[in-house]
């Protein structure tokens, strides 16, 4: 149980219920947290790959996806370093749309997502189906900005948002688990914001 | 890299102003855990009826057997913790913390490397310094930090504009050579050799500007660590 501290009384009055245990508002500002140097994407040769155990590994160029159905997202947003941001709207591609045409096998069961800078997270292959995770490239109608991850990053919004690999490059699907960055550095494996998974051991 | 780590009971042994905005807060760890120079630590507050609010902080002193850590922590206006730490915490209050956290952007005391903070960015780039210190090996580090003016460099004491580079964006000392200007490449271009690794620390805008300046100079991208502050309170 935590300890009470002497004379902390906390800012709580109007706590929202969207709001997972030991997060606060952002409100209007986007923290960026990004341990790598901001890369510059060229869209012209920009690709996305699903790759791995898939019986047809799959590459799209940057007008391809985006000529694959639209889905978007509403909702929050919930970064490990306790800030959370409500009611944020992303619009790209859902990642069932990148599955079906790559056609995980049934010996895929996690995902090594990778981005154009070597950045790795590793998730479920259940936390990115069944409309639980996205490719996404606008944000509030907008292109996402490169420091925000563009021209395009993974959403996983169920998870913490070091999951939701900016600069996204592809997911390699595998039969076993493959630490990932953050991961490697002490990180948890599946980070619940709802559980506050937050380092391993969590 | 990092081991799992639990809260624990952290006691306030001392306080000491930085700059008008910033303090450092020295504290006795119940349960000593050796760190690495650049992680930082968790701290959190808790309420009678159990809200709590939890921030990271960098450790700013080095890694010792001290089994105390430095917490540098700038009030932000409207921040829950920075500013209960600031306002409300005396010598002697119990603090829960836990840590040390993070395996990527630290030095482990052998490589040589380029170190560059901006603001309150400087707090790991000091417990890298002052390991190298420990250590008798200044020659591997170079430590550039920007401040807006003279009072808003923290540890001041310990930094000299002969062997550190000190930027000033907006107010210089008097009779200070260079002049108040933004962090440029002609500040990092002596200091940069492609066998270093780079450690930026600073706000996001600082950060992206400085960490693009060392690739441009030939750091390798790959050896750039990169940590950015957001406006956490």
């Amino acid at each position: 149980m935590a300890k009470v501290t002497r004379g902390f009384l906390g800012r709580h009055t109007d706590r929202d219920p969207r709001l997972p245990p030991g997060q606060y508002d952002t409100g209007n500002r986007w923290p960026v947290l990004t341990a790598e140097v901001t890369p510059k994407l060229d869209l012209a040769t920009w690709t996305f790959k699903v790759e791995g155990l898939v019986e047809q590994p799959t590459t799209w160029s940057w007008d391809e996806i985006h000529a694959l159905p639209a889905s978007d997202y509403e909702g929050d947003i919930h970064c490990v370093t306790t800030w959370s941001k409500l009611g944020v709207h992303f619009s790209g591609v859902s990642v069932d749309t990148l599955l079906a045409a790559a056609r995980p096998l049934p010996t895929a069961s996690y995902v090594l997502a990778f981005s154009h800078t070597g950045y790795t997270t590793n998730v479920l292959l259940s936390d990115v189906t069944m409309g639980k995770a996205w490719v996404v490239w606008d944000y509030e109608g907008k292109p996402l900005e490169p420091q925000h991850g563009g021209p395009a990053r993974l959403l996983i919004p169920h998870l913490y948002f070091w999951k939701s690999a900016k600069f996204v490059a592809g997911l390699r699907l595998m039969d076993h688990d493959e630490h990932g960055f953050w991961e490697r550095n002490g990180y948890h494996d599946r980070g619940d914001p709802w559980l506050e998974q937050r380092y391993q051991g969590d | 890299m990092t081991d799992a780590t639990s809260w624990q009971t952290a006691t306030v042994v001392a306080i000491r102003p930085e700059t008008a905005r910033a303090k450092t807060f020295r504290m006795k760890l119940s349960e000593p855990t050796p760190h690495l120079a650049g992680q930082h630590y968790i701290v959190r507050l808790t309420a009678p009826d159990g809200y709590s609010a939890a921030r990271s902080y960098s450790v700013a002193s080095p890694p010792d057997d001290s089994g105390e850590i430095e917490l540098t922590v700038e009030k932000l206006e409207d921040g829950e913790v920075s500013s209960f730490l600031h306002d409300d915490v005396i010598v002697g209050d119990e603090i829960e913390v836990r840590g040390p956290i993070g395996g990527w952007f630290v030095w482990n005391g052998d490589a040589p490397a380029i170190l560059v903070g901006g603001g309150s960015g400087i707090v790991p780039l000091m417990a890298m310094l002052r390991y190298a210190r420990n250590l008798g090996r200044t020659d591997l580090l170079h430590l550039a930090v920007s401040v807006r003016a003279p009072d808003e460099l923290f540890y001041a004491s310990e930094l000299d504009p002969a062997e550190q580079t000190i930027v000033y964006t907006r107010t210089t000392p008097a009779g200070y050579a260079r002049p108040a200007a933004r962090i440029m490449g002609d500040d990092l271009e002596p200091y940069v050799r492609a066998d270093l690794d780079a450690y930026v620390c600073g706000s996001a805008g600082f950060a992206d500007a400085a960490s693009h300046m060392l690739v441009d100079l030939g750091v390798p991208v790959h050896r750039v660590r990169v940590e950015r502050f957001g406006p956490t309170g």
